[in-house]
């Protein structure tokens, strides 16, 4: 008697495609998908209870360690947080600076999203294109404040150190480059027949399943959303500037893909504004107390990170440590549409889905 | 090595051919090995990396140094893995992938057996690496190694279709499977050779030969972003290399192919550059074929497994068939061939 069996799968923690330690346990009916659950918190570390002990600058380091393709974003929303409590002004310049690093971050996580999604799609050399690109945001960031992944860069009223000499010279020949490249990147691979066939109606939702599983970033805006804080609810000087928000239509795999590489584009036109109208001079720390301890009371800040929406939430009690910490971390959140999207397709496509949410696993699990 | 073939067998005899296929063997391991540094070399070029450049003079010793590594590995079985079919697999894989290539000629009287269906020998054993990917992927006992062994079953047998019917106006127009006298049927200019008045067969040729090899973009098999390492994920040390030789032997057997079957062997492009020996020629055409199936490599994403199929019965088969049925129009209105 001939009878089939599911085949139950670990993928992870340990896989190439499940970028960092992520485990999905799956179902496999042949090569279809009939069950999936996702395992997280291989690398849980506690970041929100390690900070009721710590100082807000002591904080900071942690934050880069979240997200860490994006650790600037990560910076200014803790310091943001703190600064709406305390009421802190911030300089002119530092603004400025806050505002390049943010958007040239953008740009580099981008660029690690579109190189590793099309090597895990079975493209070797767009990775290693988007590498060598990212490479000299690094560069740029080293240059500013001598650490390439992990910046510690922002304080509370400011940014730690201000732009060496002819930094923003070189900052806006990178833009110029920058916009050249990216066309290139599209003749190279977005009217790849084979690369439309992988991702074009792969993996799609519409605007209300999104907002029900509380998506954010790309994830929300590929369905046609037009939902971006840096428009809708300006923080930093971002409303000085002028760039569109780039949506798509089916929610689907290569939606995503448009959404984030048109978010490039975006990025550098914000950033060519503000590197014109960047300040020659100024100051780059407000005035804030020795002590940063900030009233008694609760504040929630909000920002877009590349990867969507990451909120601040702290409860102070007027002492200089949190008495409690929270982060909203969007690649947690994106994850949970994870098993909904899986069921019934191949296991191909799980790599495609997985790879299109563009998940962090040091946020995921914090 | 015609003449051995007429005499009658004898211990020198015997002697003459193990040398000759140790010969063979030599000059199949010197071009894996380069294979594989060129390779990694173009791709890095592509890529603007330097590519291996350590080893030796232009890091020509990576591969060798990349090989010895892999023969002072520890051998491993693992716990639960069929032991005898486990063993056997790599051999498996590589013996027929050898074997094929005794019917290659090279020049005109450059051929280790001259067999008057020498195509359909060739497609014969190279069927038979199907069964050993198979069965390592059976007998690694390790749900990865079997999902990438039945796709790569999969996928050998689906194009092994159109690569043989997209062959069959080739032979039409030759009369014959001989692939000494496919060649000697494209003397001449180069728009004698098989490629132009067989277009469509060429190119389902190519298509079929990538997905045969497991080459990207057809290298689902062993698409490493979904089944890790395929159906070698268990195999390691000498093992392993057996299967990575048997992989780069077939590229060199469908690079050699090709250029028999439609770019005229070792035919000069035009009479007058005759003077230049054909063996040239042959392997000029021979890197081409090579570079070209590197090339995609740098520059293809990978098919999905569903789509794949699709391609293989959907859009190549039906091509080879409208092949077929043009080459006999051509053939019976227009005298294409002898």
């Amino acid at each position: 008697m001939i009878r089939t069996e599911e085949l139950l799968l670990n993928v992870g923690p340990q896989h190439p495609s499940t970028h960092g330690v992520l485990r999905v346990v799956v179902k496999l009916d042949g090569e279809i998908i009939t069950h999936v659950e996702p395992v997280i918190g291989y690398l849980h570390r506690g970041t929100e209870k390690l900070a009721e002990s710590l100082n807000y600058t002591q904080i900071i380091p942690y934050t880069d360690r979240m997200d860490y393709l994006s650790a600037m974003t990560n910076n200014y929303v803790l310091c943001y947080a703190v600064e709406k409590m305390m009421g802190i002004e911030v300089p002119e310049r530092a603004e400025f600076l806050r505002l390049i690093v943010m958007e040239l971050q953008r740009i580099a996580s981008h660029l690690v999203w579109w190189g590793t999604y099309l090597l895990d799609i079975g493209a070797l050399s767009p990775f290693l294109f988007a590498f060598n690109d990212r490479e000299r945001i690094l560069q740029l960031f080293n240059e500013l404040c001598g650490a390439r992944l992990t910046y510690n860069y922002m304080r509370v009223g400011g940014v730690k150190w201000d732009a060496p000499e002819g930094w923003i010279d070189k900052v806006k020949a990178f833009v110029k480059d920058m916009k050249s490249r990216l066309d290139e990147y599209h003749n190279l691979v977005s009217g790849n027949e084979i690369f439309l066939a992988r991702v074009k109606g792969i993996g799609a939702y519409d605007a209300e399943t999104a907002i029900q599983y509380g998506l954010s970033g790309a994830n929300l805006r590929c369905t046609g959303v037009k939902w971006d804080l840096r428009k809708n609810e300006p923080y930093c000087i971002y409303d000085r500037f002028d760039f569109d928000i780039p949506v798509g239509q089916n929610g689907d795999c290569y939606d995503r893909y448009y959404v984030r590489t048109e978010e490039i584009r975006q990025s550098l036109r914000i950033l060519e504004q503000a590197l014109e109208q960047f300040p020659p001079e100024g100051e780059t720390m407000g005035k804030v107390p020795r002590a940063i301890r900030p009233p008694a009371g609760e504040v929630y800040v909000r920002i877009e990170s590349p990867r969507g929406e990451i909120g601040c939430y702290i409860v102070s009690k007027g002492k200089a440590e949190p008495y409690r910490l929270k982060f909203r971390r969007p690649s947690f959140v994106n994850l949970q549409i994870l098993p909904k999207l899986l069921v019934g397709e191949s296991m191909t496509n799980l790599v495609t889905i997985l790879g299109g949410i563009d998940i962090v696993l040091g946020e995921v699990d914090c | 090595m015609q003449w051995l073939w007429d005499q009658p067998l004898s211990w020198m005899n015997a002697a003459w051919f193990t040398l000759g296929a140790l010969c063979v063997l030599g000059i199949v391991i010197f071009f894996v090995t380069y294979a594989i540094y060129f390779e990694r070399k173009i791709i890095g070029w592509m890529q603007f990396r330097k590519g291996p450049n350590r080893v030796g003079p232009f890091g020509l010793l990576q591969t060798v140094a990349d090989v010895a590594k892999l023969l002072l590995k520890e051998d491993t079985i693992p716990a639960k893995a069929d032991k005898a079919l486990f063993i056997m697999a790599p051999a498996l894989a590589f013996i027929p992938s050898f074997a094929a290539l005794a019917i290659i000629p090279y020049g005109m009287n450059l051929q280790f057996a001259d067999v008057n269906v020498g195509f359909l020998y060739y497609v014969a054993l190279s069927g038979v690496t199907t069964i050993a990917i198979v069965t390592a992927g059976w007998a690694s006992n390790n749900k990865y190694a079997l999902l990438g062994g039945m796709r790569s079953a999969a996928q050998m047998i689906s194009y092994e279709v159109p690569l043989v019917i997209s062959v069959v106006g080739v032979a039409m127009m030759t009369g014959s499977l001989n692939l000494r006298e496919i060649v000697l049927a494209q003397e001449g200019y180069f728009w004698n050779w098989n490629f132009l008045p067989q277009i469509i067969g060429f190119v389902v040729f190519l298509v079929s030969a990538l997905a045969e090899l497991n080459r990207t973009p057809f290298d689902l098999p062993e698409a490493e972003s979904e089944l890790v390492a395929g159906y070698h994920t268990e195999y390691s040390g000498f093992r392993f290399a057996f299967f990575m030789l048997a992989e780069y032997v077939y590229l060199y057997a469908i690079a050699c192919l090709t250029t028999i079957l439609f770019l005229g062997g070792w035919n000069p492009p035009l009479p007058q550059l005759a003077f230049i020996p054909g063996i040239v020629w042959f392997i000029l055409k021979f890197l081409a074929v090579v570079f070209f199936v590197f090339w995609v490599r740098a520059t293809f994403p990978r098919l999905r497994v569903d789509q794949l199929m699709g391609l293989a019965w959907k859009a190549l088969l039906p091509l080879a068939m409208l092949n077929i049925f043009i080459t006999a129009a051509g053939i019976h209105w227009f005298g294409w061939g002898g």
